[in-house]
């Protein structure tokens, strides 16, 4: 009984207790003919969601005003370059993800120069920063679309015992992220930021040291996210990012991450990405239009922000 | 340095050395830019997104920030293209409900202590779905008057110089000279003690939201009226323009600090670079880039001043 | 005791006389401005106001004196309307209000000048008045609020150089508060009939806090009423007509201003009378080379330098430049892009919700977030190790918990402080910097943590330590006088004194030119 209250006050709970509920309902219209294909279409574009996601909530951890907007652009550059580079040798598919990953470290770093260094929010520096992110996408795309090598193709579309590879990828990620905030003494630090920058200083810790990494983990991940995008879709687009700007945050706050900062939340992410999607296609299911979906989303989107952070004003 | 400038004229200083510096160097590459059709061409789209700075600088006035700008300015687009021409009665009564609902935004930001980041990001959506179900595919068309306002030619200088002139005095009227604007920018600076001499805190935020949901649905309007058309995604990018309208302005994020004057001077910075950045034959791929790199020189430059600033008050 | 007890500043000496006596007695039967009675006002588990009576009649000056924490600062804003009593009642010029709240006070002219900034920085002086002053409406407010802030600036503080269109952000500290108490007497359509002063002088200048005193004493014999809350005890005295002294939320003496002396105002405030200095030889540890040093602040007054097992006192008035110190010594010792395997320093926070806790964390988390390299193996957090590190340390200073699980804010503030003490101890840091720590907490845990230092400082520790409590400061082995943001004065041994520390506070710093432009970086 005492584990299943802990479990109800769990705030990513919901997430998935509604993730189940919607699924339900998709299944029963459609008979129960496409559960299995429902639920793997919804583990495969739920990971790359919960990729992106994750990086953002790390910056999101960090506190008020924290957020990077460099991470769709990022998608499309790391999706164009590294097609590119791979050409469609398999031989390079290694060395495509060891370059996207330089190319997150590239991006992070220009992103906390400018914050650092300009001194300016990092919503602005990180915005600025897309707009040069995405031109050199476009310039290395030319509109050319180049397809990936065969094998990262079929790696990307295939499944393991029946779950889709990119989910495990993204396993993989939250498990290590997860452990990241809960277990290493980086983590701490984090969430100590996140809760106040002035008592992270003097409590000894490296703030610039921490946001920095932080900044360069976000691009990271949503480096790697467009490189198993682009692979997965069979060539890179120039507007393949765009979704993933409002997507990511998204996620982030239906998970049940703090938005003041200081509080994250891994299994949240994965709910959250779980059930938008779900949404999406039930109403899809429904034969509800593109208008119905996006409206439901931002309506949803406000509910959970309501209920989840919303505090009564009041004198402390 | 002698002049003793107050903190204000510097802050205007800065955006507008930049417009004219910018300017000239427009003139410069193409000498032929110095005239009536010229400027016309270099500002064609100033109208809609200086109205949008103009909304975008109301909402940051009292500490909070609009991310579902864009959106809202394509939803007024895609009302302003169906309903407005054929039925202007509810097309009216959508746009007022639209500000309505804008004003209940800034209540429940205020109440439930929500960040306004989040709820705005979730109303971007709710006005994409609502413009995609009312214009699901680009189309519609202007309503005359507001085609006809656009592309009128006053004597002396262009239509979009002229708007951003009228613009700018009746923002700076109203958001610097007007109670209304004391008490908003107020509520920036120092919430507490606004709310401790006694002012409604709940309604000076609602009436920000509803105003600055007024220039927002001019944005919309007046967009239509350049482009006789309409669809979902037309104005997507004014979010980040309009905030990096505001910054360039000189305006802030926190404390109430904002300059109409600096905003719509923002936005016109913003619209000429687009302008620059063609007559530079710099090629397409690098536009935006080069977009983003103007503003980090911009933003650059105001910390440099500001600097300067200080060190002079430090003596 | 509060460190700027004594007359400093000297002005025209002024007893309540015949006129005021009068007044007193003739207003006893008029209608009193506001009455409080029987208010009571906790906030969760600790009570701010333990059922307090307060009558403030028209033409009397109500000194209200206390320690911090003693209630003051509450029973304040009860009165202007910012917090509702949970238990007891507020009447208005007789009337109880319909509603309890801000605009009931403001609309029965009540006023209100507060210890911190409350003008909007960003407005200028004369929208400034319009925000404070919802009666100044009408088309031409502008020009009504030049006129009403000019005239009562003209009037208080004759000889002001103050632009009234310039933003208050831009105003240097004095001159915000002249205008803050400007904009509070100004009559615009409505007149004032209380006028509450909290620490009204803390940034003005001897003479400008002669021309508000006098201007205090005038509007009180116009009828007019004051609440006047000061630690200079010698303003209270020579300023108001009746003292009221608050302890632990409650009114422990009621009496006319010439009933008190400074010495009998001290002992009903009940400060505990410093014991006299424990044998603790003033130590000379100055032989070796200094532990810490910072040159001259902004290149006026003497360097900072501190050795190895001393115990180095900051003192001085509040905001002069102590606390700027210690940051600054803090960050020119810790890595900010990363951390150092051996810490230099440790700091212990003041202003606890500003640099101190982290409200979302256990109590553990937040006594051990500054040694974690010691838990840690491979930047990996032992829990078991965290764990015993915590109950050592809840053993050692007692914090009276249950469970070191439990959030952070479940503890009282006195039990916070020891956790950020706790925090600051457990590094292994050779030097701890303490920012005023012991602002609000109980005497019992003081004398603990008086204690703990000791030991530790006999073991060879440094501590440099700003407090704002003389008895604090007179357990150093050495102090650092401050006075606008530079060292003016070093007391050693017996010379560390109430009176020479204050004789030094007002001590101006001159220009120490040997290291202008030298290391100031």
């Amino acid at each position: 009984m005492n584990a299943l209250r802990s479990l109800v006050l769990k705030p990513w709970i919901w997430s998935f207790v509604a993730t189940v509920i919607v699924w339900l309902i998709t299944i029963m219209f459609t008979g129960g003919a496409s559960a299995a294909g429902l639920s793997q279409a919804a583990f495969t574009f739920a990971a790359f969601s919960v990729i992106v996601g994750i990086g953002q909530m790390f910056v999101i951890t960090l506190g008020p005003g924290n957020i990077d907007l460099s991470v769709p652009a990022m998608i499309t550059l790391s999706g164009t370059v590294t097609l590119k580079l791979m050409g469609v040798d398999n031989a390079l598919i290694l060395p495509g993800l060891a370059i996207a990953i330089g190319l997150g470290v590239a991006v992070g770093i220009g992103n906390y120069a400018f914050i650092k260094l300009l001194r300016i929010p990092p919503i602005i520096a990180t915005l600025s920063m897309s707009f040069i992110v995405q031109s050199m996408a476009i310039w290395t795309n030319r509109g050319i679309r180049i397809k990936p090598p065969a094998l990262l193709a079929d790696f990307t579309t295939s499944t393991l015992w029946g779950v889709p590879n990119v989910a495990l990828v993204a396993f993989v990620l939250s498990v290590i992220a997860w452990v990241l905030l809960q277990k290493t003494v980086y983590g701490r630090w984090i969430s100590a930021i996140g809760q106040s920058i002035p008592a992270a200083r003097m409590a000894g810790i490296p703030v610039d040291g921490v946001r920095f990494a932080t900044y360069v983990l976000c691009a990271v991940l949503a480096s790697i996210c467009g490189y198993m995008l682009a692979s997965f879709s069979g060539g890179a687009a120039l507007n393949m990012g765009s979704e993933y700007l409002l997507m990511s945050i998204a996620v982030v706050v239906i998970g049940g991450t703090a938005v003041a900062g200081g509080d994250s939340n891994v299994p949240g992410i994965w709910g959250a990405s779980l059930f938008l999607f779900l949404v999406v296609s039930m109403l899809n299911t429904y034969g509800l239009g593109a208008g119905i979906r996006l409206v439901m989303t931002g309506v949803i989107i406000i509910a959970v922000i309501m209920v989840a952070s919303g505090r009564k004003r009041g004198r402390a | 340095m002698k002049i003793n400038l107050s903190t204000d004229s510097v802050r205007l200083l800065i955006p507008a050395l930049s417009l004219i510096v910018l300017l000239c160097a427009v003139f410069y590459l193409q000498p032929r830019a110095m005239s009536y059709t010229g400027l016309n061409l270099l500002f064609n789209l100033a109208v809609p997104i200086t109205l949008a700075t103009i909304a975008q600088m109301l909402i940051m006035t009292v500490n909070d920030l609009d991310l579902s700008m864009g959106a809202f300015v394509s939803f007024v687009a895609c009302v302003a293209a169906t309903f407005l021409p054929t039925a202007p009665l509810i097309g009216t009564i959508i746009l007022l409900a639209a500000i309505a609902a804008y004003a209940v935004l800034g209540v429940v930001i205020h109440v439930r202590q929500l960040p306004s980041i989040v709820v705005t990001l979730g109303m971007s959506f709710v006005w994409g779905g609502l413009a995609v179900l009312i214009l699901p595919s680009p189309g519609g068309q202007a309503p005359v008057w507001a085609r006809w306002i656009m592309t009128s030619k006053p004597p002396l200088m262009p239509m979009a110089i002229v708007a951003s002139i009228i613009i700018a005095v009746i923002t700076h009227f109203i958001v610097m000279r007007s109670s209304f604007g004391v008490l908003i920018r107020g509520v920036g600076g120092n919430t507490r003690s606004v709310e401790r001499a006694g002012w409604s805190i709940i309604s000076a935020r609602a009436g920000a939201y509803a105003l600055a949901a007024s220039f927002a649905v001019l944005a919309g309007i007046a967009l239509v009226g350049l482009t006789t058309s309409a669809d979902a995604n037309i104005a997507l990018r004014y979010t980040l323009l309009s905030i990096a309208g505001v910054i360039l302005g000189g305006g802030e994020f926190v404390g109430g600090r904002v300059s109409p004057i600096g905003a719509v001077i923002g936005a016109l910075t913003l619209t000429l670079a687009g302008s620059f950045l063609s007559f530079l034959r710099i090629s397409p791929d690098w536009q935006i880039g080069a977009q983003g790199a103007i503003l980090i020189v911009v933003l650059a430059l105001r910390l440099f001043l500001n600097r300067l600033e200080k060190r002079e008050k430090g003596r | 005791m509060s460190l700027r007890p004594a007359p400093v500043r000297r002005w025209p000496s002024f007893q309540p006389g015949e006129a005021v006596k009068q007044i007193m007695t003739g207003s006893s039967h008029l209608v009193p401005v506001v009455e409080a009675q029987g208010v009571k006002v906790s906030f969760g588990a600790v009570r701010a106001l333990a059922g307090v009576d307060l009558v403030i009649r028209p033409g009397e000056c109500v000194g209200l004196v206390g320690h911090n924490g003693a209630g003051k600062s509450t029973i304040v804003n009860v009165i202007n309307g910012g917090l509702s009593p949970h238990e007891g009642t507020i009447a208005y010029e007789g009337e109880a209000p319909g509603r309890h709240g801000i605009a009931s006070a403001r609309n029965h002219g009540v006023r209100c000048v507060f210890q911190e900034l409350s003008l909007c920085p960003n407005l200028t002086v004369i929208e400034n008045m319009r925000v404070m002053h919802r009666a100044l409406n009408g088309w031409n407010w502008r020009s009504k609020a030049v006129a009403a802030i000019t005239g009562k600036l003209g009037e208080i503080f004759p000889g002001h150089r103050i632009d009234c269109s310039r933003a208050v952000g831009d105003l240097s500290i004095a001159e915000r508060q002249m205008v803050e108490i400007a904009t509070a007497f100004a009559d615009v359509g409505q007149k004032p009939k209380l006028v509450i002063l909290d620490e009204p002088t803390s940034s003005l200048d001897a003479s400008l806090a002669e021309q508000l005193l006098a201007h205090v004493r005038t509007y009180v014999v116009g009828g007019g009423s004051i609440i006047f809350i000061s630690h200079i005890l010698g303003e209270v005295l020579s300023t108001a007509t009746r003292i009221v002294v608050m302890k632990d939320g409650r009114v422990v003496a009621d009496r006319a201003a010439g009933e008190f002396t400074q010495a009998k105002l001290v002992q009903a405030m009940g400060s505990v009378v410093a014991e006299k200095k424990d044998a603790r030889a003033a130590r000379v540890l100055k032989s070796t080379a200094p532990i810490l040093s910072l040159p001259p602040r902004g290149g006026r007054g003497m360097p900072f330098e501190a050795f190895s097992g001393e115990i180095v006192g900051l003192a001085g008035l509040s905001g002069h430049g102590q606390t700027d110190t210690l940051v600054d010594l803090f960050h020119s010792h810790s890595g900010n892009w990363l951390q150092r395997s051996n810490p230099a320093v440790a700091f212990v926070a003041g202003d606890r919700g500003y640099n101190g806790t982290f409200p979302l964390w256990s109590i553990l988390k937040n006594m051990s977030i500054a040694s974690l390299g010691d838990v840690s193996r491979a930047t990996f957090v032992d829990s078991g190790h965290e764990a015993e590190l915590g109950e050592q340390w809840k053993r050692k200073i007692e914090i009276r918990t249950q469970d070191m699980d439990n959030g952070i804010l479940s503890l009282s503030g006195g039990n916070q402080q020891k956790v950020l003490f706790a925090r600051a101890l457990a590094v292994r840091a050779p030097v701890v910097l303490m920012d005023d720590p012991m602002r609000g907490v109980d005497i019992g845990t003081k004398q603990e943590v008086y204690g703990i230092l000791r030991s530790e400082a006999e073991k060879g520790r440094t501590f440099i330590w700003y407090s704002t409590e003389m008895e604090e400061v007179c357990i150093c082995d050495r102090v650092y006088v401050f006075n606008a943001g530079a060292i003016v004065a070093e007391l050693t041994g017996s010379d560390i004194s109430e009176d020479n520390i204050l004789a030094a506070s007002f001590t101006e710093a001159v220009a120490s030119k040997a290291v202008i432009g030298g290391s100031i970086a």
